[in-house]
C-alpha cells in the first residue's frame, strides 16, 4: 500500500526523473560507440572527469553552459585517446576501457586535490534552477514531473529524440550502425571506417561527460570522489536492456531511476525501520539484473562490436 | 588486340606491382577492358588476381604501375575515386551487414555524411527499376541477414548499379552459389553487357570462364602468362596455361565394392539450424567405393556429416558399424571406429589457425601413443609424424613449428588431408573437400582420395559441385530436403537428370510438395 502511495505523488516521478538525466546522456553516449562497434568502458571515469570539469569551470567563474561545454570537451578528449588506441591501433576494448576509466578517475582526483589543496569540505556552486513550461507544469503529476526540471534534463530529454533520428534517418547514423555491423562494408563502400568509429567515440565520450556533469551542475552542486558510483556501468547494462535503441534505452534508464526513487522512500516507511537499508539500496540493481534476463535474450548485438577493423585485413 | 580498336577502352592497367615482404604478389602487369567486354582473370589461388583487383579498387597501394578509368587516373589507396570513377566490386566475401535491410545497404555511403535526411522512397524506386531491369529480383525491405546466398550477391551487384557503375569487377562470385543461382548471375550479366557494362570476372573455374567472358587474362605467380579470345581456346588449353602444365583428369579403375562399413537405416536427426536434419535416410557406405552425395547446400548436408562424423545423434532410425562400435556415439567413438574426417570449414573446424602444424597434425590422436606417452606428450614423435604428412602430400610450409594460419587454403586442405588418411582410416568422410581450391590442389585431394578407395576405404563424398561428384563417385545420391534419393551407379545418370532430383523432383510421397 505505502509502494501505492508513494507511486501517485508528484515528486517521487520528479525524483525518477531527475536520477534518469545523467543516465541517459552517458546511456546515448555509449549507445553511440556501441553502435559503431566500440565498447567503451572508459565510461565510469569519462563521467568523472565530465563531473569534475564542469563543475570547476563554473567554480573558477565561468557559466553554466560554458561549464558544460567544458566537461563535453574533457571528456571528448579521453574519448579521442580511448578511439586512438582501440579504432587505428586495435587494441583490446576492454582493456583500454577501464585503462581510460582509471586515468580518468585518478586525473580528476589529482586535479582536485591540486587545485583545492585546503578544503575541507567540498566547495559548492550555484547549479543549474529548474525551469517550470508555462503550462505544461500545470497538468497534475506529468507537469512537475516532466515540466519543472532544469535544462539539463529537457536537453536529455531532446537528445533522446536526436540521436534516434541521426541514428535511423540520416545518411551519417546509416554508416554509423553499419560500421557495428561490418566494417569491410563501409569500407568497400568508399568509407572510412576510422573516421566514423573515432567519431562515434569521441562524440559519445562527450555526452557520458555531460551525464557526469549533471551530478555537479543540476543534482549535487559540488564535486566529491566516488560521486558517480557505478553509474556508467549501469548505462552499459542500460544499452544492452534497450537492444542498443535509443528510445528504449532511455526507458530503461527511466525505470531503473524510478526503482532508485522508490528505494529512498521506502526506506521511510515502516517498513525501513524493520528492514535494514542496504536491502533498499539494492533494490534497483536487483531490478536491473531481472529486467536484463528478461530483456536482452533476443537483442540483435551490433554485429562487429568489440572487433578492432584492420584495413585490407580479411 | 587488333580488330578491336574502334571500342573505347574503359580501363587500363599498366605495370602493377605489389610486393609483401619479398613475395611479389604482383609483376609488372597491364592490360585493357573496352567498353561493352566481359574479361575473364583466370588464375590459381595465390596467383595475384584477388591482389590486383584490390590495388584497382583501392583497398591496397601498387608499389609501381598506374590504373587509368576512362582515361583519368586513380589516385592510389582511395575506394572512393575508385567507386566515384564507375567501378564497382564485388567481393569473395559479401561486404553486407547481415542485420541492416537489403535498402540500408545499398544507400549506405551514397550520399553526403553529412546530409539531413534519406529520401528513402525515392532510393527504393530507383532499387526496384534496377532489379527489374537486370533480373535481379529482391527485397529492398528484407534484413540481408534473412536472404540465401543468392539473393545476397544479387544486392552486392544493386550496390554497384545504384550507383551507376559501369565497370563491374567480380571476384570469385560463383565460389558460394548453386548451379542455378550462377546461371542466374550470367543472365544477369548478360543483360548488363549490352547496356553499356564491361565486366571482370574472377575465377578458377573453367566452365563459368568459357560460357562468360570473351576474352581471358591467365595470372600464374603474379605474372600475365595469356591473353586469348575465348573464342579461341578450350578448357585444356586454359588449364594448361593457368597451371604451367598438362593436367589429366581423376581416373577411377573398375572396381568390386566390398562389404558395407556403415549402414544407416532410416535415420532421423533434429534440424540443423535453418537447414533440415535427416528425415528416414538409408545409406550404405562400402569398402572400396566412394559414394557421393550431391545436392544444393542447406538440403540435409551438414546433419548427415555431423552425424557421421559423431557430432549429432540420432533421433530415429539406427547406425550400424561394422565391425560394431559400442558404447555412444560421439566424435571420439567416430575416430575410434577408424572414420577420418576431413571437415567442410578447414579454417573454424577443421584447424586451430594459431596452433602449429605439429599441433594441428595430432590434434586428433594427441593422447594415444606415440604422441603421448603416461599422460606425457612426445612432442618428436608428433613432430615427426608432420613432417612425413609434409613430405608425402606436399604441404608447402615454412616447416612443421609455424602456425597453420600461414599456409594458403590449399596447403592448410593437404595437411588435414594427411591427417585424415595417415590413419588408414576404414571410413572417410570427406565435406567438400576442395572447395576453394586451385586446380592443382583440386587433382591432389581427389587422386590421394582415389588412392584410399583403392586401398579399401569407404569414401563418403559431399560437394556442392556436381561436376565433382559425377566425376569421383562410384554411386551417387542426391539429398534433398532431408532425404535420400536411392543410389545412381556410376555413369547412369546424366548431370541434367541428377539436377532435376537436386531440385526435388522425384522424391517419393512429397511431404513437402504443399
Amino acid at each position: 500500500m505505502e509502494i501505492l502511495d508513494i507511486l501517485l505523488t508528484a515528486s517521487f516521478w520528479a525524483a525518477a526523473v531527475r536520477i534518469a538525466s545523467p543516465l541517459i546522456f552517458a546511456t546515448l553516449g555509449e549507445l553511440i560507440c556501441e553502435r559503431a562497434g566500440v565498447l567503451n568502458l572508459g565510461i565510469e571515469g569519462i563521467m568523472v572527469i565530465g563531473a569534475f570539469a564542469g563543475w570547476m569551470a563554473v567554480y573558477l567563474g565561468t557559466g553554466l553552459w560554458t561549464g558544460v561545454a567544458v566537461a563535453m570537451l574533457a571528456g571528448m578528449l579521453f574519448g579521442l585517446l580511448h578511439a586512438a588506441l582501440t579504432v587505428p591501433f586495435g587494441l583490446s576494448q576492454h582493456v583500454v576501457g577501464l585503462g581510460v576509466t582509471l586515468l580518468a578517475t585518478a586525473t580528476a582526483s589529482f586535479a582536485y586535490r591540486i587545485s583545492l589543496p585546503e578544503v575541507t569540505s567540498p566547495p559548492k556552486i550555484a547549479p543549474f534552477q529548474p525551469f517550470e513550461i508555462p503550462l505544461l507544469s500545470k497538468l497534475p503529476i506529468i507537469g512537475p514531473a516532466f515540466f519543472a526540471q532544469t535544462a539539463l534534463t529537457y536537453l536529455a530529454f531532446i537528445l533522446i529524440a536526436v540521436v534516434a533520428f541521426v541514428l535511423y534517418r540520416t545518411p551519417l547514423g546509416l554508416a554509423l550502425r553499419a560500421a557495428g555491423e561490418n566494417p569491410a562494408a563501409v569500407e568497400a563502400q568508399g568509407l572510412s571506417v576510422t573516421a566514423i568509429r573515432m567519431g562515434a567515440v569521441i562524440v559519445g565520450s562527450g555526452l557520458m561527460a555531460v551525464g557526469g556533469a549533471f551530478l555537479t551542475m543540476s543534482a549535487f552542486s559540488s564535486f566529491f570522489f566516488e560521486m558517480v558510483n557505478g553509474r556508467g556501468w549501469i548505462c552499459i547494462a542500460l544499452v544492452v536492456f534497450g537492444a542498443w535503441r535509443p528510445g528504449k534505452a532511455a526507458l530503461g534508464a527511466l525505470l531503473f531511476a524510478a526503482f532508485d526513487a522508490l528505494q529512498v522512500r521506502l526506506q521511510q516507511t515502516p517498513m525501513g525501520a524493520v528492514v535494514p537499508y542496504q536491502v533498499f539500496l539494492m533494490v534497483p540493481y536487483i531490478m536491473s539484473i531481472l529486467a536484463l534476463v528478461l530483456m536482452s535474450r533476443r537483442a540483435e548485438v551490433p554485429a562487429a562490436l568489440m572487433i578492432p577493423f584492420n584495413k585490407g585485413e580479411r | 588486340m587488333g580488330g578491336a580498336k574502334a571500342a573505347e577502352v574503359v580501363l587500363r592497367l599498366d605495370g602493377i606491382t605489389k610486393r609483401f615482404g619479398s613475395l611479389v604478389a604482383n609483376d609488372g602487369i597491364g592490360f585493357d577492358l573496352k567498353k561493352g567486354e566481359v574479361i575473364a582473370l583466370l588464375g590459381e589461388n595465390g596467383a595475384g588476381k584477388t591482389t590486383l583487383m584490390n590495388i584497382l579498387f583501392g583497398h591496397y597501394m601498387a608499389d609501381e604501375g598506374t590504373v587509368e578509368v576512362f582515361g583519368e587516373r586513380l589516385p592510389p589507396g582511395h575506394p572512393r575515386a575508385a567507386l566515384a570513377a564507375g567501378v564497382g566490386m564485388m567481393h569473395q566475401h559479401f561486404t553486407l551487414a547481415d542485420n541492416m535491410t537489403v535498402l540500408e545497404n545499398i544507400l549506405l555511403g551514397t550520399g553526403s555524411l553529412l546530409s539531413t535526411g534519406l529520401n528513402v522512397r525515392a532510393a527504393r524506386e530507383k532499387v526496384e527499376k534496377l532489379s527489374q531491369d537486370f533480373g535481379l529480383s529482391v527485397d529492398p525491405g528484407a534484413k540481408v541477414g534473412t536472404l540465401s546466398v543468392g539473393e545476397r550477391q544479387r544486392v552486392e551487384i544493386l550496390k554497384a548499379l545504384y550507383r551507376d557503375a559501369r565497370i563491374l569487377i567480380l571476384d570469385e562470385p560463383t565460389a558460394v552459389l548453386t548451379p542455378q543461382e550462377t546461371a542466374a548471375l550470367f543472365e544477369t550479366l548478360r543483360r548488363a553487357v549490352p547496356l553499356g557494362l564491361s565486366i571482370i570476372f574472377i575465377s578458377h573455374k573453367l566452365n563459368e570462364v568459357m560460357s562468360i567472358s570473351s576474352r581471358v587474362l591467365v595470372l600464374r605467380h603474379g605474372r600475365l602468362v595469356g591473353e586469348v579470345a575465348t573464342a579461341n581456346t578450350d578448357r585444356h588449353k586454359l588449364a594448361e596455361m593457368m597451371v604451367g602444365a598438362e593436367i589429366a583428369p581423376p581416373r577411377l579403375a573398375e572396381r568390386e565394392p566390398g562389404e558395407a562399413l556403415l549402414t544407416l537405416a532410416r535415420v532421423t536427426t533434429a534440424p540443423h539450424g535453418n537447414a533440415p536434419g535427416l528425415a528416414g535416410v538409408d545409406l550404405a557406405l562400402r569398402a572400396g567405393q566412394i559414394t557421393g552425395l550431391a545436392g544444393v547446400s542447406g538440403n540435409g548436408q551438414s546433419a548427415l556429416a555431423d552425424l557421421i562424423g559423431g557430432l549429432e545423434v540420432a533421433t530415429g532410425g539406427s547406425i550400424s558399424l561394422y565391425p560394431a562400435v559400442s558404447g555412444t556415439w560421439s566424435p571420439r567413438a567416430a575416430l575410434a571406429a577408424g572414420i577420418a574426417r576431413i571437415p567442410e570449414d578447414r579454417h573454424k573446424t577443421g584447424t586451430i589457425a594459431d596452433f602449429t602444424l605439429t599441433e594441428n597434425a595430432v590434434l586428433e590422436t594427441y593422447d594415444t601413443p606415440p604422441y603421448s606417452r603416461a599422460g606425457w606428450m612426445d612432442w618428436k614423435a608428433a613432430e615427426n609424424f608432420t613432417k612425413t604428412v609434409i613430405e608425402t602430400y606436399d604441404v608447402r610450409c615454412p616447416g612443421p613449428a609455424a602456425r597453420i594460419r600461414l599456409l594458403s587454403g590449399g596447403n592448410m586442405q593437404k595437411l588435414i588431408l594427411g591427417r585424415a588418411l595417415e590413419k588408414a582410416p576404414r571410413i572417410i568422410l570427406a565435406n567438400q573437400p576442395v572447395r576453394g581450391l586451385d586446380i592443382g590442389a583440386v587433382t591432389f585431394v581427389h587422386n590421394r582420395l582415389i588412392a584410399a578407395r583403392d586401398t579399401g576405404a569407404a569414401v563418403l563424398l559431399i560437394s556442392e559441385d556436381l561436376d565433382e561428384v559425377i566425376a569421383l563417385s562410384d554411386v551417387i545420391h542426391v539429398i534433398y530436403e532431408g532425404r535420400l534419393s536411392p543410389s545412381f551407379p556410376r555413369g547412369s545418370k546424366t548431370s541434367a537428370e541428377i539436377g532435376i532430383w537436386m531440385a526435388g523432383q522425384g522424391f517419393e510421397g512429397d511431404a513437402h510438395a504443399a
